[in-house]
């Protein structure tokens, strides 16, 4: 498997369960140790196994967000964001939080929140340590679908104002088009496709229903397993 | 009938404290390996600390005597570093109850090692966090009902201890002779009066240990 991630793109790996995207998530993170591999990040080498290097995830300088979350669950909210950080700002954080409308949840434990509460603790918690790339373990898996609908838009807006370059993984095709820049299959461990999510995911279909253009963005309805899907993109893309 | 003597009394707080202090930070480092290695030395090693538990004491207390003997290894090697003795001295009953009471530590620490979410624990790696910066931050207090468990349990364990204390440290007033062993005097003396405030004590000692920790376990989990 071999594919390069461009600098502040926002790239998923879509895969059905199984077809090992989790472990290549967790091969980047420094959590697995493959036999055979390469990994290269900003010019610094995380993994090479020729060379007999491999970077611990201590030293990666990455955000993780797991599918449970992950969220400390001795730890109030706002001790779980800044654990994280390596100049502790209580300050900055709690502006953080005002920003996603929880700053009343600061001194609340995990087992308080809701499952969408959770999520975005975890966002920023992956976050505020300023990471050099953000990975992300089907973070909205858990969830209901209008949350999820919700929050997709959300990590993607957060992810482009935090100029971050991410991975997904993720096994839901609408989700890949909704939030990433790029994708790619894989399957029993091989990239089978890649490239614009809207174009992979629907080739070979009488895809494109209607094509909106207004002032700064496109909005185009996709037919997709029977159903439509709406997918706003900006002007450039197409 | 002889007055209550406080001596075995003191000396058994004294054991069982330095024991539980000794075994908290062996215990920690070695849960924490057994509780997370998938090495064949970690079964062989897990296999030999729960050893004590199913020992009778007194083979146990025997192998320790020749063990910590003069002529044993840690014994000769003790006696050349301090120029004293380990068998009948309060240190060798402290070594020998260290060994006793491992299970008591070790056990509850493997198990809530093993119950925190392996997830929380990478994600701490992630963002930076060094493995024993984990352990203290996260693991740990994750795991404080069992923490809490090994404690208690050490503690009142070595309270209640006799055939290894007995084979090692003889019975020695001030030195070595602990409440248990106080009490086997006594009844040996026909002393029931004597036999019976020692028992008593360690009988309600045991019985609010064990409440205690039941009591704080409940409130946690709720």
């Amino acid at each position: 498997m071999d594919f390069d991630v461009g600098e502040e793109e926002f790239l998923v790996i879509l895969g059905n369960s199984g077809s090992g995207k989790t472990t290549l998530l967790r091969c980047i993170a420094g959590l697995e140790s493959p036999e055979e591999g390469y990994i290269e990040v900003g010019g610094e080498v995380w993994l090479d196994t020729k060379r007999g290097i491999n970077l611990p995830p201590q030293k990666r300088g990455i955000g993780f967000v797991f599918q449970d979350y992950a969220l400390f669950p001795n730890m109030t909210v706002l001790e779980n964001i800044l654990y994280g950080m390596k100049k502790r700002d209580r300050v900055y954080v709690i502006e953080l939080l005002k920003r996603f409308g929880m700053e009343a949840l600061w001194d609340k434990k995990p087992d308080k929140l809701s499952g969408g509460q959770k999520q975005r603790v975890a966002l920023l918690r992956a976050l505020v340590s300023n990471p050099k790339l953000l990975l992300l373990d089907e973070p909205l898996s858990a969830l209901d679908p209008d949350l999820r609908l919700n929050l997709q838009k959300e990590l993607k807006d957060f992810q482009k104002r935090a100029c971050i370059t991410a991975i997904m993984v993720s096994h839901d095709r609408e989700e890949a088009i909704r939030t990433g820049d790029r994708v790619v299959i894989i399957q029993n461990g091989k990239i089978v496709e890649g490239g614009k999510p809207y174009k992979v995911l629907t080739s070979g279909q009488p895809l494109l229903i209607e094509k909106r253009k207004d002032k700064d963005r496109i909005l185009i309805i996709l037919k997709l397993d029977g159903g439509f899907l709406e997918v706003e993109l900006p002007k450039e893309e197409l | 009938m002889e007055g209550i003597n406080y001596a075995p009394i003191w000396l058994t707080l004294k054991l069982s404290f330095w024991t539980t202090l000794i075994l908290v930070v062996v215990g920690i480092p070695l849960a924490y390996y057994l509780a997370y290695t998938k090495s064949r030395l970690g079964l062989f090693i897990e296999t030999l600390t729960t050893l004590p538990l199913v020992l009778p004491p007194t083979v146990l207390g025997f192998y320790l005597l020749l063990l910590l003997g003069k002529h044993g290894f840690i014994g000769s090697l003790w006696h050349r570093l301090f120029d004293r003795q380990l068998v009948f001295h309060f240190e060798g009953i402290v070594l020998a109850s260290v060994i006793y009471s491992l299970p008591m530590m070790v056990h509850p620490l493997v198990s809530g090692f093993r119950s925190v979410s392996r997830n929380i624990i990478e994600v701490s790696w992630t963002l930076g966090k060094s493995k024993l910066e984990t352990l203290i931050r996260v693991i740990l207090p994750n795991a404080k009902a069992s923490v809490l468990t090994g404690l208690v349990l050490s503690f009142a364990h070595t309270v209640g201890e006799f055939g290894v204390v007995l084979m090692v440290g003889g019975n020695i007033e001030g030195e070595t002779r602990v409440i248990s062993i106080a009490i086997y005097d006594a009844v040996e003396a026909i002393d029931y009066f004597t036999a019976h405030v020692y028992a008593i004590l360690l009988l309600a000692f045991s019985f609010l240990s064990l409440a205690l920790l039941y009591g704080v376990n409940r409130r946690w989990n709720l």
